[in-house]
């Protein structure tokens, strides 16, 4: 009796708080949104600087994940199954983006590479502006969504041992084959998985870019900086609009997460 | 090795999966443009101006009053999400119900969300226009709000796999003796469960000291009242003062490291309770 009796008030707490903080919430904008029909939201996701957004957001993405789902997998094999001297640090600085904040991130991406840093100079000289261009803007999103892939591969090449790795070696396979047809199949839910995230991390990512971008309007602005930028101008149909675009990629991504999660856990 | 079974043999070859050396190599350069360097030119620029312009930035009383403001939220944030965590994990464990699985999907939600659009729907349920008639836009209420969104999958994802492997037989003993459920609960599931919820917690604040994106339009950034740490560099940064922005930059820093450090002990603590 009593037991039932906390179970459902327990539903109803966790329920509730799900309801309130994030499923009424993210209705209300799709509501908003659409308040005064397509139309509005149409133009508002067609006009030139929001394609644009929406065309670099994309070129950024595609850029960044293939990069990063590389060196992840590289990072993850250096990681599970070498030792070698730094190994915790180089863990350590693999969980270090999930931590710091993103205007840190993009400061020190700055301070590095922006006129006036470490090799600001060097690169101007050879005609390579990174900061307040699309350079820096990648960067900044290398840098928060590089552990995503790693993180997912490791635990499932502990899972996996090296017993056939070691076979097709002493068979003579060389490291690349044996990556490609032993290693690489059995991981590959985990780079999926990995992907998923990243891929979602770059197309959402704000600070660290907003820091870099310097916000040229119609040339670095990414989708979530066209946002902020069209709510600070009160242009509200606009900023909900794009909003929308965003949501749905969020919403979209949790929906992969739920079909891949089983298979990288089983 | 981390592969006591594999390993066990003395290997007379290479490991299998050997890297060339090249690809490491290749991958060190890779980590080091993207993220050692930029962090030592931060912690340079830090110094630049000796240890007096670092304190002096780090003390100025609006950065002082930001990062109290910083640690007091992300602090009662961990705190709200442990509990709604914890609970939540148990009603996905042990609860049943129609659409569950649904429920479980959308808890990952804030992790794919863009920051930004959190603060823009958040302001438009809990906002000016509030159609509930909670308007938290502009004080410390909001930004709580914005982090608990941002921060709430950790938790619940971190104790969920441990309720899973928790062993029901120790409850339902406890339960035979005549143990009420709330002090099965304190008794057993609670401190099986620590660990984790330190490891969620300890990255959840990790994310809410650091937050940017959701919290820049809730929070309405006024100097002493709700100007979080991240808002105050970025200010800094736009107002062209970057050594100050780098000096409080570094002690953020500092900070993510030591939680991470804190993260690590908490889960090879959690580890060690298993056997």
């Amino acid at each position: 009796m009593t037991a039932s009796l906390t179970r459902y008030g327990l539903r109803f707490v966790a329920l509730g708080y799900l309801l309130a903080l994030l499923i009424v919430p993210v209705v209300m904008i799709l509501r908003k949104a659409f308040e005064n029909g397509f139309g509005p939201f149409w133009t508002a996701i067609t006009q030139p600087d929001a394609v644009h957004a929406l065309k670099l957001t994309l070129e950024i993405a595609l850029i960044s994940v293939p990069l990063n789902t590389a060196f992840g997998i590289v990072f993850a094999i250096m990681l599970v199954r070498h030792d070698f001297p730094g190994k915790s640090v180089l863990n350590a600085f693999l969980a270090l983006p999930f931590a710091l904040s993103p205007v840190v991130i993009g400061l020190a991406l700055i301070l590095a590479y922006g006129e006036g840093g470490w090799f600001g100079k060097d690169l101007a000289n050879a005609g390579f502006q990174v900061v307040f261009s699309m350079p820096g803007m990648i960067l900044a999103t290398l840098f928060v969504s590089l552990p995503f892939v790693a993180r997912e591969v490791m635990p499932v090449l502990r899972e996996i041992g090296d017993e056939q790795e070691q076979a097709a070696a002493t068979l003579g396979a060389g490291a690349f084959t044996t990556f490609r047809r032993i290693t690489l199949p059995a991981i590959r839910w985990g780079v999926i998985y990995g992907v998923i995230l990243t891929t979602a991390r770059c197309i959402g990512e704000y600070g660290a870019v907003a820091v870099i971008s310097g916000n040229v309007i119609g040339e670095t602005e990414t989708m979530p900086l066209i946002v902020k930028r069209l709510y600070d101008g009160f242009d509200k149909q606009g900023a909900y609009s794009v909003s929308v675009v965003l949501a749905a990629i969020a919403l979209t991504t949790v929906l992969l997460m739920t079909l891949f999660k089983p298979k990288v856990e089983a | 090795m981390s592969q006591p079974a594999a390993s066990a043999p003395a290997r007379t070859f290479s490991p299998a999966a050997a890297l060339p050396g090249l690809a490491a190599g290749v991958a060190v350069l890779y980590l080091s443009i993207i993220v050692l360097l930029p962090l030592s030119a931060l912690a340079w620029a830090a110094r630049d101006g000796g240890w007096d312009a670092f304190w002096s930035a780090v003390s100025a009383p609006d950065a002082v009053a930001a990062l109290k403001l910083t640690m007091g939220v992300a602090a009662l944030v961990v705190l709200l999400n442990g509990v709604f965590g914890t609970i939540l994990a148990w009603v996905l464990v042990r609860d049943n119900f129609i659409g569950k699985s649904a429920v479980n999907a959308i808890v990952d939600l804030p992790f794919a969300l863009p920051t930004i659009v959190v603060g823009v729907v958040l302001l438009l349920l809990y906002g000016y226009q509030s159609p509930v008639g909670i308007n938290v836009a502009y004080t410390r209420a909001g930004i709580v709000l914005a982090l608990m969104f941002e921060t709430l999958p950790f938790v619940v994802r971190s104790v969920q796999p441990v309720l899973l492997e928790l062993d029901r037989e120790m409850e339902e003993a406890a339960a035979s003796l005549g143990a009420t459920p709330l002090t099965c609960f304190r008794r057993i599931v609670f401190p099986n469960l620590l660990p984790a919820i330190l490891s969620g917690g300890g990255l959840a604040f990790a994310k809410a000291i650091g937050e940017f994106g959701s919290v820049v339009l809730i929070s309405g950034n006024i100097p002493y009242k709700t100007q979080v740490a991240s808002v105050l560099i970025f200010g800094r940064i736009e107002s062209d003062n970057q050594d100050a922005a780098a000096a409080i930059s570094v002690l953020m820093l500092a900070l993510a490291l030591a939680v991470l450090m804190l993260i690590g002990l908490a889960q090879r603590w959690g580890t060690k309770h298993d056997r």
